[in-house]
């Protein structure tokens, strides 16, 4: 291989080495040489969001990213963070809001709302749009998908709330 | 769309960086947070033989105050700008400006200092260079050399800095007393390019004003200081007349070119719109 790169990543939770191209993307890193298809290629230029995956805990595009660009960090994909449970809540809600219709930007959505919750908690519906404005879904129009994260959020909420109440009064 | 063969070296020194840039010169590009160039590779645009990933000089990575100025280092993040303290107290319109810049994930990797010395003339920052009178210290195997935005930019993707140069930070001066300033950007779809886009800055002491710089971006080949539109203002309050006058000024100013959507015509139109809206803001 011309260019080789030895690449040394963390990929959900576990250790990597791989030799790959430069030229490389890390989405087709993840999908090709990993085996993690769960993470979507649409337009391949940074426009439509369905690669985006975690990077050190922050979102980023697999498209307009090097593998090689990766090497010594820690990168979650949608097969991480479901395994890990994490996003469970947002999955469900997802689900009974029928956030979804052919679920191809769906991965895309669960990784930059992962981000969006974490960053912001109580996201307003405006801020969720924003935030989700760099994720395309040609299907469901965004509504039952604005639904879906603001639920989660709520839902985080009063659930952190509620523990809160238990700690104080357990104390 | 993937990207051609390219080689790749992790630059672990800003000597190193200046020195492959140095050998490779003209077939080399700066890799920094890659979200202009790797795209531009996808689509074939651009075929370097080597990319030189400067992400780990992590030297070039910070927020600094001084006495004189705020100095931004060239692989700081835009998301690190948005989320800045010490932008936002001193220049907020820096602040308001990261956030427009495409989509949360792209603000993550791509850095001012990229977007300022690949020059795409509808990206915010290379204006904000002009608006905010900064300047640019560039490096290379033959030293270090300080040069003013306003000669900075050439053209389309044209820029003052030699095939061996990178661009190392940005000084941006820390804004006189009664400074007051605006953004403001039109876009059809939250993160596109602006349609047209400003920053505007003034000094005000009373009503009048007095220093006022305009920059535009998105309108033409390159992001340019409306200089008839900085005159008709100075001296004024920022009135209504004054501001028809700035306006009148725009169509010499900017002389603005069509992009796949909007005739320059309606480029014009929405400029003096926006210059409007932004001048009311100073107030």
């Amino acid at each position: 291989m011309e260019n080789a790169f030895q690449l040394a990543v963390k990929v959900n939770g576990a250790d990597v080495a791989k030799t790959v191209e430069p030229r490389t993307h890390l989405i087709d890193f993840l999908r090709n040489d990993l085996g993690l298809t769960g993470s979507h290629i649409g337009c391949e230029h940074g426009v439509c969001g369905a690669c985006t995956v975690l990077v050190n805990g922050e979102i980023v595009r697999g498209c307009l990213t090097l593998a090689c660009q990766t090497h010594g960090a820690e990168v979650e994909t949608v097969e991480g963070l479901t395994e890990s449970g994490l996003i469970a809540d947002l999955q469900t809600a997802f689900h009974q809001r029928n956030a979804l219709q052919c679920g191809y930007c769906t991965p895309g959505m669960l990784v930059c709302a992962t981000a969006l919750l974490t960053e912001k908690p109580h996201a307003t519906r405006e801020e969720i749009r924003e935030y989700l404005s760099g994720n395309f879904c040609r299907c469901t129009g965004y509504e039952a998908i604005v639904d879906a994260i603001e639920t989660t959020a709520k839902n985080r909420a009063a659930g952190k709330q509620l523990a809160a109440t238990n700690n104080a009064e357990a104390a | 769309m993937k990207a051609p063969s390219f080689a790749y070296e992790r630059a672990e020194s800003l000597a190193r960086a200046c020195a492959l840039l140095h050998q490779h010169a003209g077939n080399a590009r700066i890799l920094a947070g890659g979200q202009s160039l790797i795209p531009a590779l996808n689509l074939r645009l651009s075929q370097p033989d080597l990319l030189i990933d400067i992400s780990q000089l992590n030297e070039l990575r910070h927020i600094t105050v001084t006495a004189t100025e705020l100095v931004v280092g060239a692989l700081t993040r835009h998301a690190d700008i948005e989320r800045s303290a010490d932008v936002k107290r001193l220049f907020p319109v820096l602040t308001q400006a990261a956030a427009q810049i495409a989509h949360p994930a792209i603000r993550n990797r791509g850095t001012m200092g990229g977007s300022i010395a690949l020059a795409d003339p509808a990206a915010e920052w290379p204006a904000a260079t002009l608006a905010l009178d900064m300047s640019l210290t560039l490096a290379s195997e033959r030293g270090e050399r300080r040069v003013p935005a306003d000669s900075f930019f050439k053209g389309i993707y044209e820029t003052g800095m030699a095939q061996d140069e990178m661009l190392k930070s940005i000084h941006i001066p820390l804004p006189a007393a009664g400074t007051r300033s605006a953004f403001g950007e039109l876009t059809r779809r939250s993160g596109d390019y602006a349609i047209t886009g400003a920053f505007v800055t003034a000094r005000k002491s009373g009503a009048t004003l007095s220093a006022t710089r305009i920059a535009f971006f998105g309108v033409a080949g390159q992001p340019l200081l409306a200089r008839g539109a900085m005159a008709a203002l100075d001296g004024t309050t920022g009135d209504a007349a004054a501001v028809a006058r700035a306006q009148a000024c725009l169509a010499a100013d900017l002389d603005p070119i069509a992009d796949l959507y909007n005739t320059p015509a309606t480029k014009l139109h929405l400029s003096r719109v926006l210059l409007a809206r932004l001048v009311a803001q100073l107030a």
